[in-house]
């Protein structure tokens, strides 16, 4: 098996400490985590974790399956990049003297769709949202117009295949689990998209 | 003071009483049945030890040497009991040294509750004294853990730790409270246990058309093979597991944790599975034409080199928890759930069989087995006493109905290859985290756990001294434990290992011991050393006799070999029975 890209997205409660839970499960194995982001989910209560690795399906399955083990965490999804919707928010921080005079700045950051988001006597500043290829393809183009800061938050994501997590959520509540909650739908789907 | 009354959940509510957090602890210990704590005192849990000075009468405190000792001694009562070990310890360095304690337990999947102290809330994070991060060093090597900072918490978080550390696969937690905490007055409103975390379920559930399909590749199967882990003993499932066995009429061999599950005398029971496990259940592996393992997690130790490990048959694997499924062995057909549950489904579907040549294969190795291991080991001709003999004269006099306990080495493989069983809960050993010095504390633990049973402790000359300061619990508690020490001067299995794969470079096994019996006697507790075959038996008799406590240190021969033997990165029939194969 190769290895890719994976997005792993794991649902859980929110408690202090479980955020160490999770990546000693990747660190113990030597993992390198490619983006680690902590969001809320559309639940009040849930949080949502977006881990992207570069990693076999296997390894993934597996990791998936101890990261689902603990006690805190609800769900653990894995996605390769077409199964999902991604972004990733980047900022630029540029001379303003310099994008003041060259008129190629101002087609480029129109061409990389950029928004400006402070602009100083000194320094302007753009963000991008977008995915990785085209927020580093920037980079490149700022580059000889005196980039002096980069920086790139980490990955979010949607499931295309996701209905949302509140039916879910509701069949975690139930003691006794309705069919769907079962940890081992993957081996009757594992074609599909939103199993493991 | 008689709070647990309140556990009832229609008492709560109005008849809230102001108790300190100290109190919610042992009122919640007591709720849940907990008749015996295992613990240190410190400064950060003295609160908790103060108000145990009122619970004298419901709650055993058992004060050990060491809080290893305290861990390892929960390990040992829950291991024989089937409930929840406990055990207190102080911040810092009493917490620190639980960690080898829950790494052991974590991965021999015993339930174990620790609660430690904490320095006060508000000097978390400034190096206070004897202030360390307990919750993140265990992170790791705990099934859950959490700080409670604040006396509200209390109930709720033991409830969580006890049904977490007893559901699903078992496994140690840690509750840490800080000692503000425990001095807190709060309104309590009694005891709830805990029955369901939405983000937790200890059990998958269980799908009829997997244990159909498992069911169809038995009936097909000519030669099935059986293999069986702690899991079954776990989940309280020996019967059905036996007669899982006896109507498909399938041989069965344990691992090291799964013994004890079935008696070690049951016709089906073909012996023990890995490194140094019996000929016929690792040869066979590779003969199989139907793996079905229950309840076990194909340790290295049992699968050997994994591209070499039963790569012809197909594998059904019976396990409660997920994440085991596919781990390190490819499964064909995975029964998620309960062996309790699962295992009388798939007997339902099986037909009644029985394979008389396939068995008769197994008696074949064992044959082999004997002649070329067995009966020199049992019945030496020379001089030195070997540990198979100790083992072979302890089973005629316990007739298998004793709690053995064993520390990790060479005795370890001995004592599990030749040791006889016939209840459940018999054996009691560090498994896979392979810890020296777990026997003694262990003991204690299973001798406090089941006083019904005897409890004898076989350790070896190295793993005696990493905590022989826990003689002076059994000292004074008067802990009835029989310690055997298999003296070869050596750390054996070290040594065994420089000897065949080292060139017989012996680094730093040559391990001189204090005069044990001496060592004993300081600790009031009568003992003996023998060297002479003939005082073998009327010595261990003595032992098993003696009113209480009791050390037999018996010298082998220092350079004996346990036999047979999976060579690392070997396959498991590339077993061998002598060093002349290796």
């Amino acid at each position: 098996m190769t290895k890719q890209e994976y997005t792993i997205s794991v649902f859980t409660e929110n408690q202090i400490g479980l955020l160490n839970r999770i990546t000693t499960i990747f660190s113990r194995r030597k993992i390198n985590i490619d983006s680690f982001n902590t969001s809320p989910s559309e639940i009040d209560s849930v949080y949502r974790i977006t881990i992207v690795i570069n990693e076999t399906e296997e390894v993934v399955r597996k990791l998936c399956r101890q990261i689902e083990k603990q006690v805190e965490i609800l769900k653990a999804y894995y996605n390769t990049a077409d199964e999902i919707v991604w972004q990733e928010l980047a900022l630029y921080k540029v001379p303003t003297d310099v994008i003041a005079a060259e008129v190629k700045v101002e087609r480029l950051l129109r061409q990389y769709g950029a928004n400006t988001v402070v602009i100083r006597k000194d320094f302007t500043v753009f963000e991008v949202a977008g995915h990785r290829e085209e927020t580093e393809a920037l980079i490149k183009v700022l580059e000889p117009y005196g980039l002096i800061e980069f920086v790139r938050s980490a990955r979010v994501a949607i499931i295309k295949a996701s209905d949302g997590f509140h039916k879910k959520l509701q069949e975690f509540e139930y003691k006794e689990p309705g069919e769907e909650a079962v940890e081992n739908v993957f081996l009757n789907d594992h074609e599909k998209v939103f199993s493991m | 003071m008689e709070l647990i009354a309140k556990q009832n959940k229609t008492d709560v509510g109005n008849a809230a009483v102001s108790v300190s957090g100290s109190v919610a602890v042992l009122d919640a210990l007591l709720a849940e049945n907990v008749d015996t704590v295992f613990g240190y005192p410190g400064g950060a849990i003295m609160p908790i030890y103060d108000a145990l000075y009122d619970y004298n009468d419901k709650l055993k405190h058992i004060l050990v040497r060491h809080e290893q000792g305290a861990i390892h001694a929960a390990q040992g009562y829950a291991r024989v009991s089937g409930k929840t070990g406990v055990v207190f310890a102080t911040s810092g360095p009493g917490a620190t040294n639980l960690v080898t304690g829950l790494a052991d337990a974590m991965i021999d999947s015993t339930p174990v509750v620790c609660i430690t102290g904490q320095v006060f809330a508000h000097l978390l994070g400034t190096d206070a004294f004897q202030e360390t991060d307990v919750v993140n060093i265990t992170t790791p090597v705990t099934k859950w853990n959490y700080q409670v900072t604040d006396a509200t918490e209390i109930p709720a978080a033991l409830a969580k730790a006890f049904f977490i550390a007893g559901s699903g696969r078992p496994g140690p937690v840690l509750i840490d409270i800080t000692k503000n905490a425990q001095l807190q007055m709060f309104d309590y409103a009694g005891y709830r246990k805990c029955e369901h975390i939405r983000s937790y379920r200890p059990k998958p559930i269980v799908r009829n058309e997997y244990i159909a399909e498992a069911a169809k590749l038995i009936n097909e199967a000519q030669k099935s093979f059986v293999i069986f882990g702690q899991g079954v003993i776990l989940g309280n499932a020996e019967k059905e597991f036996q007669q899982f066995i006896e109507k498909a009429g399938l041989p069965a061999a344990w691992t090291i944790m799964g013994m004890s599950a079935i008696p070690t005398n049951h016709p089906l029971g073909v012996g023990m599975l890995g490194m140094h496990g019996n000929y016929g259940p690792n040869l066979l592996t590779n003969e199989c034409d139907v793996l079905i393992a229950v309840g076990m997690r194909f340790d290295d130790r049992v699968t050997g080199r994994l591209d070499k490990y039963a790569k012809q048959a197909k594998i059904i694997h019976l396990d409660i928890d997920p994440a085991e499924i596919d781990k390190n062995v490819k499964t064909t057909v995975p029964v998620w759930g309960d062996c309790k549950e699962t295992l009388p489904l798939l007997t339902e579907l099986i037909e009644k069989k029985s394979h008389d040549a396939w068995l008769q294969k197994f008696n074949d190795c064992k044959k082999k087995e004997e002649e070329k291991v067995i009966h020199a080991e049992l019945n030496p001709t020379d001089e030195t006493l070997t540990m198979g003999e100790v083992l072979k004269q302890l089973n005629e006099l316990t007739k298998g109905d004793a709690i053995i306990v064993t520390d990790v080495g060479q005795h370890q493989m001995v004592a599990c290859r030749y040791a006889k069983f016939n209840h459940s809960k018999s054996n009691v050993t560090s498994g896979g985290l392979g810890t020296m010095g777990f026997a003694l504390p262990a003991a204690i633990g299973a001798a406090l756990g089941d006083t019904s049973r005897q409890t004898v402790a076989i350790i070896g000359d190295g793993g005696f001294q990493m905590t022989l300061q826990e003689l002076g619990t059994i000292m004074q508690f008067n802990v009835n434990v029989k310690i055997i020490i298999l003296n070869n001067q050596f750390l054996g299995m070290v040594r065994q290992w420089q000897q065949l794969f080292h060139e017989k470079r012996y680094s730093f096994v040559n391990i001189t011991s204090p005069d044990f019996v001496q060592v004993a006697k300081g600790f009031n507790i009568a003992g003996k050393s023998i060297n002479d075959r003939k005082d073998l038996q009327p010595a261990l008799k003595e032992m098993l006799d003696a009113k209480g406590s009791y050390l037999l240190e018996i010298m082998v021969g220092k350079e004996n070999n346990v036999f047979p033997m999976v060579p690392q990165g070997k396959g498991v029939s590339e077993i061998v029975l002598s060093k002349e194969e290796i």
